[in-house]
């Protein structure tokens, strides 16, 4: 039975961790779901029922009375294909804060790989995405959408992005939010202003024109990687119905912003696992 | 002294001048804060839980942790667990550590009995198939097989104690510590979970136990090792430690 060398207990690598675990993060998540909606007659039908009223909200608000809808061609469609990716990075973000302590009483009895809980959180956020991206998919298909190549690569790249930062920023909050649970809050905070961050309730060129004489503004808007995120959204849903008057109010380099948002996701996943390192040693004495 | 049957066995856990200290917080408003800052006062204050504590357990033995209340017994068993990490000094383990460290730590109340067992295993390090292999053999040992579909939290306490005991005896580790859950369940349930944990510890697997129940673990155990204060103050045959714990 002495086959194996004597290791430091409690000691992971890491995300790395997490791929030998499998298993378990499927079970995690699994009972996560089913935490989730216990007692709830309508179940998972409640991911249908929120960005549908999400969804009735802003276009009525948004489209047809403050009339953004006039200077954007199938706003539905630009609407709700923003919206499913800013919900994706809230539910994935604001989860994967909260996780550590949700899961409290098992951190602090048994050891296992702590980072389990912010992914397991991400997966959860991406089985509550996929039923609104098919009803995204069947919206888009009545008014014309057709597939394209780019257009489903540009898709897949914004929904990696979003995850890649969900989790990142997740670690980053969610190991701060042991000690200080300001940081859910604050969280909170940054979820709130997401949404209006991001060209989802109104177009970018809006953005553009309204920063016309301060062109480090535009870039600083730009570089934020769910902006990014957003617009390979638009790119792959909205631009194919809109044609070319849609193209123009894209971006001029979508390929140089989806590779900055790429490193900025991947500088702060790396900033993530960092501090949620340098924590990890006393989660179960804090909790 | 240590028992001389395992002197020559490989040493599997290997706790060398451990030191764990905790800070006693108080509340952290910004308020208090600020004063503090100010005022130049420390809001905190620390204790040590444990001090310079050194010991080997070789493979298959048994130790009895002893200690009062407040010994730092469970701090150690959560730091050989690696829930927790060390202040200084250091701890290593050999193979895979599975501990109890409260019964059913890891199940979920609304998770039906099967979901647990499947849930905990993998927690406690099994693999799906070891888990599927042995499943029958875990709801056998806790004979609560008419309920093992129903959700846990209509369970009652004694048979939550069973599933989750046979769970972790099921789960094959080479190194099994349990804190303080052999007082609960009834008596016939003790005697099984007993017989059980000595054919453990036939089998060449290290233990490690924390129990206030002092005449019971100074005969399942060989070695008890008595703490006070965070310091050891006796380590020996486990009957003769727990005589000098009496007085």
């Amino acid at each position: 039975m002495a086959q194996t060398e004597l290791s430091v207990p409690g000691r992971g690598r890491g995300l790395l961790d997490v791929l030998s675990q499998r298993y378990l993060l499927k079970l995690l998540v699994r009972k996560e779901l089913r935490v989730r909606y216990r007692g709830s007659v309508l179940g998972m039908a409640w991911s249908y029922v929120k960005p549908a009223t999400q969804f009735i909200v802003f276009y009525f608000a948004m489209g047809v009375f403050l009339k953004v809808g006039s200077d954007i061609d199938y706003f539905a469609v630009y609407l709700f294909s923003g919206i499913v990716v800013i919900n994706f990075f809230s539910e994935a973000f604001g989860n994967a804060t909260r996780t550590l302590i949700w899961n409290a009483q098992l951190i602090k009895k048994i050891y296992l790989p702590r980072e389990l809980f912010p992914v397991s959180a991400i997966y959860v956020s991406v089985v509550h995405f996929l039923p609104q991206l098919v009803v995204l998919l069947i919206g888009a298909l009545v008014v014309g959408w057709r597939p394209t190549l780019l257009g489903v690569l540009a898709a897949l790249l914004g929904f990696l992005l979003t995850a890649v930062l969900g989790l990142g920023l997740g670690m980053l909050f969610g190991s701060v939010n042991v000690y200080f649970r300001d940081a859910e809050n604050f969280v909170d905070l940054l979820l709130l202003v997401a949404t209006w961050a991001s060209p989802v309730l109104y177009s970018f060129a809006m953005v553009k024109d309204a920063f016309k004489h301060h062109e480090w503004l535009i870039t600083i808007y730009e570089l934020n990687p769910i902006t990014v995120a957003v617009q390979l959204f638009h790119y792959a849903f909205w631009v194919p119905v809109g044609g070319p008057r849609a193209m123009e109010q894209m971006p001029d380099s979508m390929v140089q912003t989806t590779a900055i948002g790429f490193v900025v996701a991947l500088v702060v996943l790396a900033l993530g696992q960092t501090v949620f390192r340098r924590l990890e040693g006393r989660f179960a004495q804090e909790l | 002294m240590a028992t001389p049957r395992t002197t020559t066995a490989p040493v599997n856990i290997e706790i060398a001048d451990v030191t764990k200290s905790f800070t006693l917080r108080h509340q952290r408003s910004l308020k208090e804060l600020l004063v503090a800052s100010v005022k130049g006062k420390d809001l905190s204050n620390s204790f040590n839980a444990l001090d310079g504590v050194s010991f080997d357990v070789h493979e298959g033995e048994t130790v009895a942790l002893l200690g009062f209340n407040g010994s730092g017994k469970s701090t150690l068993l959560k730091l050989i667990a690696g829930v927790m990490h060390t202040d200084g000094g250091s701890i290593r383990t050999r193979g895979r550590v599975a501990g109890l460290i409260e019964v059913g730590a890891g199940f979920h109340p609304d998770l039906t009995g099967r979901e647990n067992v499947y849930m905990n295993g993998a927690i406690l390090g099994m693999s799906e198939q070891a888990i599927e292999k042995r499943f029958d053999d875990i709801v056998a040992f806790s004979e609560i097989e008419k309920f093992i579909d129903t959700e846990v939290k209509f369970y009652s306490s004694g048979m939550f104690l069973r599933l989750a005991f046979s769970v972790a005896v099921h789960s094959d580790p080479e190194v099994f510590l349990i804190d303080e859950i052999l007082a609960v369940g009834d008596e016939p349930f003790q005697k099984k979970c007993l017989a059980r944990i000595r054919e453990l510890s036939a089998e060449g697997r290290t233990l490690v136990i924390v129990s206030h129940d002092l005449d019971m673990v100074a005969d399942l155990c060989d070695r008890g090792i008595l703490l006070e204060k965070g310091k050891i103050v006796a380590d020996g045959e486990s009957h003769d430690v727990v005589k000098r714990m009496r007085g």
